[in-house]
């Protein structure tokens, strides 16, 4: 069944070309729309700015693969920034802060995990109501304020390189590789496509689908706290209200990557391509001048000829 | 004929559970209001009465259409962006023709058409409803926030003004709409073949199909409602404010939701009473009403909101476990 289930992936290769597709086209109506597209310095901008909403965009992947959904990892993001911005600014340690936010993103990723394995309450609707308690949380820790004086030690994490790379693209990648070898070559990854595809065969064979949600979530809690470090680092500030949101740009990216939000179909690296898709977006829509309220929009309208490409390929 | 047999025993057990549902929720609003009078002196003022009932009347309008859309499994993220389209569109066409008309029906059309437009994502390209939904909800906002570019709509006609801030015999007009729509909501879901269509498309949509139901149209017709009643609760919330801002639907969409469930509607759809809503819109306006009178900072309410969906769906989730 299992295998069965992964001999999918002839069928996921059949829409390299959607994506890559989307890309291109993007790619060449910026490139001769707006001028400062095509320089090095701008892609290598667009690699960076990108690498927060991959580190958000690959656990969405996997939790969709589940035929799950988490609309609190924006929420989630911002209070283990506003976590880690507390601890650096009172203790002065960055690794004491990066330990308090992935503390916080594990809080939530197991709360997500255990309210829908163990209480069975829909994805959506869990977190929805985390979205609700990490934004209450975020708000009320901070009273609305801005967390400053953020030191250099988070700061070089955004802005460093190392060998003329950006620290941010060589986290990202490393993240791809992590998440691609733990989906494609361990039997987490083999279960993970089984609880969406199959997950009566899943619990025949004796696995615990529970233990295996509960780790799901988890793992998206764990790397919405690596993307906290990267934001704090960026803003060079914690803000309560800093990544709402951001998990729309996250799933979209994943939706025009070609995961399916219905059958366990998952594909990684059209979720990678997803996440530079929605990034040369954005960015090509800031060259262009276009209020990041109207990019929202324009985010929207990709996912949606995305999904129908896919109604039309009838993927469905 | 099994469907109709079925139907009948479920529609008698629906109704004695319906009938304890509301029973346990009138209950713990007599409960709520006992805490808070005894915790607050303002609580019973004839002043903060009015405030919750007008409050009330405003989430139920908002939750109205909502229960409807749950009621058929899906979900709408997108009420609280919608209301925020709707009123700053109502807003910018009142101050340009000075028509109360003409907003009023720019509000309920803008709603409509947003709803609309989500019911032919969740039928036509078969994207789930809480995905749909919430996509829509960011481009409703983008939207709004590009019309409005931070400005404020401001000073609206007295007439328009009534609808939200008006009294009638010395209640709040918008009490007025909510029994109004309250009336419509109980017939049009218990009394008519669409209510009854809905319900069964909750229950299971495949033997809905099957049994000759237009399931899509129907769909597109719950999300329309629920898109016409943000719409409406858009100049509500206009007229009592006399303000529209591109803010002006942020923190709504989950105490909507919230009150629904709280109301008894299962998110897994099927049933639920409009009635139930009314008295769930009434337990989450007194929750949040009394944490303002308890002089706890806002802050704390989406967090409250939160864990009150995440009880109200866990309650659901038991019953329905027990219930098999």
């Amino acid at each position: 069944m299992i295998a069965h289930k992964l001999n999918l992936d002839s069928g996921t290769i059949a829409r390299v070309p959607g994506v890559a597709i989307v890309l291109g086209v993007l790619c060449v109506f910026f490139g001769v729309t707006s001028p400062g597209f095509t320089t090095p310095a701008n892609i290598a901008n667009i690699l960076t700015q990108s690498t927060i909403l991959l580190l958000l965009a690959l656990p969405m992947t996997v939790i969709i693969m589940t035929e799950g959904l988490d609309l609190s990892a924006g929420a989630v993001l911002t209070f283990a920034s506003i976590v880690l911005a507390i601890t650096v600014v009172t203790t002065g340690s960055a690794a004491l802060g990066l330990l308090a936010a992935l503390t916080a993103g594990l809080g939530f990723g197991l709360a997500n995990g255990l309210l829908i394995a163990v209480f069975d309450i829909p994805p959506f609707i869990t977190t929805l109501g985390t979205l609700g308690i990490a934004q209450g949380l975020s708000l009320v820790v901070t009273d609305g304020q801005s967390v400053v004086g953020i030191p250099r030690s988070i700061e070089m994490f955004y802005s460093g390189t190392a060998a003329g790379i950006p620290l941010p693209v060589i986290i990202g990648a490393l993240a791809y590789a992590a998440t691609h070898v733990l989906l494609y070559h361990t039997r987490f990854g083999t279960y993970v496509f089984a609880l969406g595809g199959n997950r009566e065969a899943l619990k025949v064979a004796g696995i615990s689908v529970r233990g295996m949600l509960i780790r799901v979530y988890v793992f998206g809690g764990l790397m919405a706290g690596f993307a906290a470090l990267l934001m704090t680092a960026r803003l060079n500030s914690a803000h309560p209200t800093a990544g709402i949101g951001m998990e729309f740009d996250a799933i979209a990216a994943v939706a025009v990557g070609g995961t399916s939000f219905e059958r366990g179909n998952g594909w990684l690296l059209g979720t990678l391509l997803g996440v530079i898709a929605v990034g040369v977006l954005r960015n090509g829509l800031n060259l262009l001048a276009v209020p990041s309220s109207a990019q929202v929009g324009c985010i929207g309208a990709l996912v949606i000829i995305a999904l129908f490409i896919d109604g039309l390929r009838g993927e469905r | 004929m099994n469907t109709v047999t079925d139907k009948a025993v479920r529609s008698r057990r629906a109704l004695s559970g319906d009938v304890m549902q509301v029973f346990y929720r009138l209950l713990a609003v007599a409960l709520l209001c006992a805490i808070l009078a005894t915790l607050s002196d303002v609580f019973l003022s004839a002043n903060n009465i009015l405030n919750v009932l007008r409050q009330t009347a405003l989430l139920f309008l908002m939750a109205s259409g909502l229960t409807l859309v749950i009621l058929t499994a899906g979900l709408d993220l997108s009420v609280g962006a919608n209301i925020a389209l709707s009123a700053c569109l109502a807003a910018s066409v009142m101050k340009a023709t000075g028509s109360p008309l003409l907003g009023v029906a720019t509000g309920i059309g803008c709603g409509a058409m947003v709803g609309l437009a989500n019911g032919v994502l969740v039928t036509a390209l078969r994207i789930p409803s809480f995905i749909a939904t919430y996509g829509m909800m960011w481009m409703l906002t983008g939207a709004t926030y590009y019309y409005m570019a931070g400005d404020t709509i401001h000073g609206f006609p007295p007439a328009f003004r009534q609808l939200g801030s008006g009294y009638l015999l010395g209640v709040p007009t918008p009490v007025y709409v909510m029994l109004l729509f309250l009336l419509i909501g109980v017939l049009f879901a218990q009394r008519t073949i669409w209510g009854q269509q809905i319900y069964a498309i909750g229950a299971n949509p495949v033997a809905a199909h099957l049994s000759g139901v237009p399931v899509e149209r129907r769909l597109v017709l719950v999300y329309t409602v629920s898109g016409a009643m943000a719409g409406l609760a858009s100049l509500i919330i206009l007229a009592r404010i006399n303000s529209a801002q591109g803010d002006i639907g942020e923190d709504l969409t989950l105490p909507a939701i919230a009150a629904v469930l709280v109301g008894g509607t299962s998110l897994f759809g099927g049933s639920g009473t409009e009635v139930g809503t009314l008295i769930g819109a009434l337990i989450l306006t007194l929750v949040l009403n009394g944490m303002n009178l308890l002089q706890i900072n806002s802050s704390w309410q989406p967090l409250a909101t939160g864990l009150i969906i995440l009880l109200a769906v866990w309650i659901d989730t038991r019953t329905r476990k027990i219930g098999e």
